[in-house]
């Protein structure tokens, strides 16, 4: 084991944020008497996560260099029987690889907050959520446990609660928050009854000591039934995985969680949190290759996510409600990844849209600034001329995400289109048709708002609710004195810096990473794959010659031609012809009115399961409740004590003669049962 | 005619009978109820006695006493009661007394 990798130094990493969150949180707060100010607490949080991602760099090196592993359990919460509750540090290329993204995705988020939350009251609360949620990311990604895991989890759950309602004043922030944590909770149920079952059966919640076991897992059924008790834990896991990964049906709080701050999601929803799901499930990679029928059921349920969403992506006008769409669609190109159980191709995808789509939201939010606050994409337009830093990061990080040859997006989601082409398993070929629908799907999507934004006739004075009186979908206005046709304007330094450094390696990460992840030995024992029944990983890997020639190779390929495809659809129909997309509106307008109303699920979700909930708590509460236990049992039984005594009281005539009556009458009674019986 | 055991036991019988009766027929003095009372001991002791005589086992006579001697006290005491419930309330009329209702 290399020297660099010691528990002090991972400590470290995680503890580093979480003492600029307090910090911040305590003394930058009303809570603790503002005793800080803006500039030292946004220096601690920023000194804090720069320090985590300097040491992350250097454990990334060591892993991926020196081939250093860490597992270790560095504190011992409790000891209930056999069950171990520890706190505990695993490091492998995978966890090297997530703490570097998560920490340097944190740290431009954090430098760009500076710049995006400049005149917002909750500035040191924001910076103390943002550590937080570093602190608790890192938790997760560096557990060696699943408990530790599990509190990671709900940890980030809780952040993101915390900051979608960052806005505590709107309601609708209010109703997205409540959502995504409601939403949360359906999924951390599966969840922790996956790591139930893995507790009961193997008895531990170490990692190592369950992959040790899995094997005899796979032969035990679930009892009372005849399934396999490993596709059981597998499907429970890969719930908490869909309510935090946001796949189909758990994902509709993604996209109303956009009412949060731009930062945040950048930083919680696109880039890290949402990815704990695909983490989780590659680190699972042991337990999942056991069963098919759970790849299966992960594989279909990214498909859908995958290509469904991506639908929802072409008609809305919010412009970070696209980029929230796009993540859910790439989320599920994730998923499928999982399922045919390309597990590095997953997290592959997972690293470089971190990259490209923190990217993209923070453009979309200094576009944001630049317009004053609007949001709505049909009201801006032209936007290139003003904001040239913004323009160009925007058109890099759209590149990458629609997988343009040699960025780094369209490494990774070819090596997915490709794996899902090779995997057998059933749901395959939906899942293959899905992946290559949403190429073409993302492409329009992702160009349509590129070219609404920045290029095309000026449309930033035409919007009719000017800024600020658009209550839904816009952020509070801090500044309404500003003149309704004011020119946009770029942004100052702080946010487009993270702009640029975001870019980099949205460009060139895929081109270098690639051979040695998929294909080398990065993720040497984090990852397993068996490789007699699931052989994409080894099909691609004879198919690979290295990043350029996969590149080169690309322009033959179907997906490239998609994407193109899709680009030059969106240009003609938004450039060139600007009067199709209403005549098509028009003409497909069933189809429109589906989608606009996000396939129903909102609606079926308030309407159906949750007025059904509560009607069923209704009735509980009436019938059971107050009928049952407080009607009958508790006010029956006095009413019944009442009017038995009542009955019995009338014996007691306190008549001497009625007593001795009784007395004699009992004694008639008994001696004539002793004597006949 | 000789006698037998069963015309004892019918006198006892007859005797508990009467006092019975006139237990709840009487709702007049409680000093008849007192002597009903006592009417039932001596059926009781008539039985004691007729059976210890025709088993010829003493122990039943010995029994007899020791009811008598009860008998006398509970006698002494309930008629004590009875002077302090008419000092109290100036009757002792059964009807009247009701105080033991709860």
């Amino acid at each position: 084991m290399s020297q660099t990798l010691s528990a002090s130094t991972l400590l470290t990493v995680a503890v580093a944020p979480l003492v600029g969150a307090l910090v911040a949180g305590v003394f930058g707060t009303a809570f603790g008497g503002n005793r800080i100010g803006r500039r030292l607490s946004h220096s601690l949080t920023i000194a804090g996560v720069a320090l985590a991602f300097v040491l992350s760099a250097m454990t990334l090196w060591s892993v991926a260099i020196d081939g250093a592993r860490f597992n270790q359990t560095i504190y011992t919460w409790m000891v209930v029987g056999g069950l171990k509750m520890e706190i505990g540090f695993l490091v492998d290329g995978l966890t090297a690889m997530m703490m570097c993204v998560v920490t340097f995705v944190s740290l431009m988020v954090h430098i760009y907050t500076v710049g995006y939350m400049e005149e917002d009251d909750g500035y040191n609360r924001f910076f103390a959520y943002i550590s937080l949620f570093t602190f608790s990311m890192l938790m997760l990604v560096m557990s060696n446990n699943m408990l530790q895991l599990f509190f990671g989890w709900e940890a980030v759950g809780l952040v993101s609660y915390l900051l979608i309602g960052f806005w505590f004043n709107k309601p609708s922030a209010i109703f997205a928050n409540l959502k995504a944590f409601v939403v949360n909770r359906v999924g951390d149920f599966g969840f922790i009854l996956g790591i139930a079952l893995v507790l009961a059966y193997t008895g531990t919640l170490n990692y190592t000591e369950v992959f040790a076991r899995a094997g005899n897992l796979a032969t035990l059924g679930f009892p009372g039934t005849d399934w396999m008790l490993i596709t059981v834990i597998c499907i429970c896991l890969f719930i908490g995985a869909m309510g935090k990964s946001a796949q189909f049906p758990l994902h509709v709080w993604l996209p109303d969680s956009m009412e949060g701050p731009t930062p945040i999601s950048a930083l919680i929803h696109a880039a890290t949190m949402v990815t704990a799901g695909i983490f989780m499930v590659a680190r699972m990679s042991p337990l999942f290759e056991l069963s098919d029928t759970a790849l299966s059921f992960v594989m279909v349920i990214g498909a859908i996510t995958a290509l469904f969403m991506g639908f929802l992506g072409i008609i809305q006008n919010d412009i970070k409600r696209v980029v929230a769409y796009s993540t859910l669609s790439q989320l599920g190109y994730m998923t499928v990844a999982l399922g045919a159980s390309a597990y590095s191709v997953a997290v592959f995808h997972l690293m470089t849209h971190a990259f490209f789509k923190a990217l993209l939201f923070l453009a979309a939010g200094s576009v944001i600034i630049g317009m004053h606050h609007n949001q709505d994409i049909r009201w801006m337009g032209g936007v290139r001329k003003y904001m040239p830093i913004t323009w160009i990061t925007s058109l890099l990080g759209s590149l990458a995400l629609i997988g343009t040859p040699f960025f780094a997006g369209f490494y990774s989601k070819d090596s997915i289109i490709e794996a899902v082409h090779e995997s057998h398993l059933w749901g395959s070929g939906f899942a293959y048709f899905a992946v290559l629908a949403g190429v073409f799907i993302t492409a329009f999507y992702s160009f349509r708002m590129y070219f609404l934004v920045f290029h095309g006739k000026e449309r930033y004075d035409q919007n009719p609710d000017a800024h600020g009186h658009h209550a839904d979908d816009e952020e509070p206005d801090p500044h309404a004195h500003h003149d309704d046709h004011a020119k946009p304007h770029e942004s100052p330094w702080v946010i487009w810096v993270p702009l640029v450094l975001l870019a980099i390696p949205s460009v060139v990460i895929g081109f270098m990473t690639i051979s040695p992840m998929l294909y080398g030995d990065f993720f040497k024992g984090a990852i397993v794959i068996d490789g007699e029944k699931h052989h994409a990983m080894e099909e691609l890997a004879q198919a690979f010659h290295g990043a350029a020639a996969m590149g080169v190779h690309a322009f033959t390929a179907a997906p490239f031609w998609l994407a193109l495809a899709g680009v030059l659809l969106s240009y003609l129909m938004y450039l060139v012809f600007p009067a199709w997309p209403a005549a098509i509106k028009r003409t497909f307008s069933p189809i429109y009115v589906l989608l606009e109303n996000k396939y129903y699920m909102d609606w079926f979700n308030e309407n159906v399961l949750a007025r059904g909930t509560l009607l069923l708590g209704t009735g509980l509460w009436k019938g059971g409740d107050q009928a049952l236990i407080d009607g009958l049992l508790v006010n029956g039984s006095w009413r019944a004590a009442g009017w038995i005594s009542g009955v019995v009281r009338r014996f007691q005539s306190g008549y001497l003669y009625h007593y001795a009556l009784s007395m004699i009458l009992g004694i008639f009674v008994l001696m004539t049962y002793f004597v006949w019986r | 005619m000789t006698l037998t055991l069963g015309h004892f036991l019918s006198l006892g019988a007859m005797l508990f009978a009467l006092a019975v009766v006139g237990i709840f027929l009487n709702r007049k003095n409680l000093i008849i109820l007192l002597m009903a009372i006592e009417l039932m001991l001596l059926a009781v002791n008539i039985n004691f006695v007729a059976f210890s005589y025709y088993l010829g086992d003493m122990r039943g006579q010995i029994f007899v006493f020791f009811i008598l001697t009860v008998a006398a006290a509970e006698s002494a005491i309930g008629l004590a009661i009875l002077v302090q419930l008419f000092r109290n309330k100036s009757n002792i009329d059964v009807d009247e007394l009701n105080m033991l209702k709860g």
